[in-house]
């Protein structure tokens, strides 16, 4: 048989398979069929929409929320200051019956304006041993604590998002080579090297940066976020070097290109939405531990310099005054296990709405 | 052994002895970048002195002689006289705190292993009761607290206000605290871990097999369950022992217990290059070593592990 006649005997074929039934016009019970049960929701949308049934995950949040609001807005208006030792008001004597006090107390100074009738605001939580009102501090600290954290996240998915997408994209030796390079970053124990670069960079890097704008955020900050940009970044680079290199496998992308679609289409509408999802999390998951790692730090005195204060340094100044004030230790102690709690808790249930492949 | 699982030992144990070289070379120039070099802050020396003193460390050859030599007696464990605690070598500082160290990481790490499988598996059995519920609660709250915080709060708690341990840990007694400090969070991390693994070898094909042809439960649970569920728990080990080892860091200096942690504390802030070198090439070789023998132990024990 030629073509030509092939072609013809279709067409035949087509012409009687035409059923008249299915010009008749559609009774009401078909409509019935087309209504939408509900509107058509995106993948955002639909995560959202499962994120906020996760009871654990939507309270972990507003905790956060709330923490970190307070964080910032709670200095502004407090009348005290961190680093304002309170006993010490210019052209007068040192004033001690500021220091060491109990939450709710006043000094003598404050007890005779009280007894004047004059208001004074009361230190919540006390003051330290250098008459610093201890509320603000711990705020102020939550404050330090979450910006390091946060920060310290950012740097990490920059570096691990360009590294990760040059090793998957290029391939071939590059990919060898920065996919060792990540091996021995990732076998390397990092709180002991961690804890060898912050001492060493602490000594190093006070003497540079005097005079520079950076010296204000202090030099063992720096250092932290030099640490997490060298030896934190590994985990992100081979979480989205396995992305990029799987998701460019998949079916869809394959059809989409089939289809026609241009390379930035594929990679607006199939690889960046599975994409970002799980880099996301990761991020998001990023900021507790690095938290942590702050924290470990400023209580080996490798952390913030003084007199900022942040939950870890708080917690460490607090062992010497233990046995006569013990709730200086467990405030910091039960915010920070509250922010990190919070963090994973809110960091699984994202995993849990968005990535709807890791459940099984 | 099948050949594939001998290549995949043979190149975990190249990069660990690649990561271990890695660590003693990054040790030693992270070291000499430190400004002025390791005799600053030293009460005031002649120029003469301070010549003298170079020459008997070695330091005024050139950098690249200076890297080998310290390769070499790396190797041979020889990392010199402590800078700062006069008359006493590094290593003997090291085995001393070792000595200590290693009987509070193993205790811990015992009870860590033991407790997590026996309440991970408690959970699983008993899942979706009261039981499970407490110590999924209990575990999430101890994986989120820092192991300082809870060594400080510990201490607050059973030291300081009641007494009922010592708060000084150079005395059996007074390591009762730190081991618990330090067991807490593997503890913790063990239990999920064994729970979920449990959960996902019950609802496995073998075990209905097994129930069917009237295996008792006991049988089943050890026999059949535990065993496989205890996978997972082996390649946990490896990072287990490393929590330890940098927790007792911090623990050992809550509870002043004389190990090697708090030598390694105390030579960053009091600058003693030497003992901050060796103890990091110590501590890091020990946990790069148990990460590689966790992880080979892993593929060995079970066959069904893909190795590429």
């Amino acid at each position: 048989m030629t073509e030509g006649s092939k072609v013809n005997e279709n067409i035949k074929n087509l012409s009687m398979q035409v059923n008249l039934d299915d010009f008749i016009p559609a009774t009401a019970e078909e409509k019935e069929y087309m209504v939408q049960m509900r509107p058509s929701t995106t993948a955002f949308k639909d995560g959202i929409r499962r994120l906020r049934k996760n009871k654990v995950a939507m309270v972990s949040f507003y905790i956060i929320v709330i923490i970190t609001l307070a964080a910032i807005f709670v200095p502004m208006f407090w009348p005290y200051k961190y680093e304002m030792m309170l006993g010490m008001q210019p052209g007068k004597p040192v004033d001690a019956t500021f220091n060491n006090l109990k939450p709710f107390e006043y000094s003598t100074t404050e007890q005779a304006l009280r007894d004047q009738g004059q208001s004074v605001f009361p230190h919540i939580f006390g003051t330290d041993s250098a008459g610093r009102d201890y509320f603000i501090r711990v705020v102020y600290g939550t404050r330090i604590s979450l910006a390091v954290g946060f920060f310290a996240s950012i740097i990490v998915l920059v570096i691990g998002l360009l590294v990760g997408s040059v090793s998957g994209y290029a391939g071939g030796k590059v990919d060898m080579v920065i996919m060792r390079i990540v091996d021995i970053i990732y076998s390397l124990p990092d709180m002991l090297m961690v804890i060898l670069l912050a001492s060493v960079l602490k000594m190093t890097l006070a003497s540079k940066l005097e005079g520079t704008p950076l010296a204000k955020i202090g030099s063992n900050i720096i250092s932290l976020f030099i640490i997490f940009a060298l030896l934190y970044w590994v985990s992100m680079a081979r979480l989205v070097r396995g992305q990029i290199l799987s998701l460019r496998e998949q079916e869809y992308v394959l059809a989409a290109q089939a289809a026609g679609a241009k390379g930035s289409w594929v990679i607006r509408k199939h690889l960046l939405p599975n994409c970002v999802s799980v880099i996301v999390i990761s991020t998001a998951l990023q900021i507790p531990s690095a938290i942590f790692t702050e924290s470990y730090l400023s209580f080996l005195g490798l952390g913030v310099n003084a007199p900022m204060p942040s939950l870890g340094s708080l917690a460490s100044d607090a062992l010497n005054g233990l046995s006569s004030y013990p709730y200086r230790l467990v405030i910091p102690a039960i915010v920070i296990s509250l922010i990190v709690l919070s963090l994973n808790l809110f960091g699984d249930g994202l995993r849990d709405a968005f990535d709807p492949k890791l459940n099984g | 052994m099948n050949p594939k699982t001998l290549k995949y030992i043979l190149k975990r144990i190249v990069l660990a002895i690649f990561t271990i070289w890695v660590v003693i070379t990054l040790t030693f120039f992270i070291m000499h970048a430190v400004p002025g070099g390791p005799f600053v802050g030293e009460k005031a020396v002649t120029p003469q002195v301070q010549k003298a003193m170079e020459a008997k460390y070695g330091l005024d050859k050139p950098l690249f002689q200076q890297y080998l030599t310290y390769l070499t007696d790396v190797c041979r464990l020889r990392f010199g006289p402590s800078l700062k605690q006069r008359g006493r070598m590094v290593i003997d500082i090291i085995g001393d705190g070792l000595k200590t160290s290693a009987k509070l990481g193993v205790i811990a790490a015992a009870i860590a292993t033991v407790l997590g499988v026996i309440l991970g598996s408690f959970a699983a059995l008993r899942r979706n009761t009261v039981l499970d519920r407490v110590i999924m609660v209990i575990t999430t709250a101890f994986v989120s607290m820092p192991s300082f915080i809870m060594g400080s709060l510990l201490l607050v708690a059973f030291a300081v206000r009641s007494h009922i341990f010592p708060a000084n840990g150079s005395t059996p007694a007074g390591l009762v605290l730190p081991v618990i400090t330090l067991m807490l969070y593997p503890m913790s991390y063990i239990t999920r871990l064994t729970r979920s693994s449990m959960l996902d070898v019950l609802g496995q094909d073998y075990i209905r097999t097994a129930k069917a042809k009237g295996v008792s439960r006991t049988n089943i649970i050890f026999k059949h369950a535990l065993k496989n569920a205890l996978i997972p728990v082996i390649t946990y080990l490896g990072p287990e022992l490393a929590y330890i080892t940098t927790g007792s860091l911090v623990v050992e200096q809550i509870f002043a217990v004389p190990g090697i942690g708090r030598a390694f504390v105390n030579s960053i802030t009091n600058r003693d290059y030497t003992l901050i070198m060796g103890t990091t090439i110590v501590l890091a070789t020990f946990i790069v070593i148990m990460n590689l023998v966790s992880d080979i132990m892993y593929k060995v024990v079970d066959p069904r592990i893909n190795l590429e």
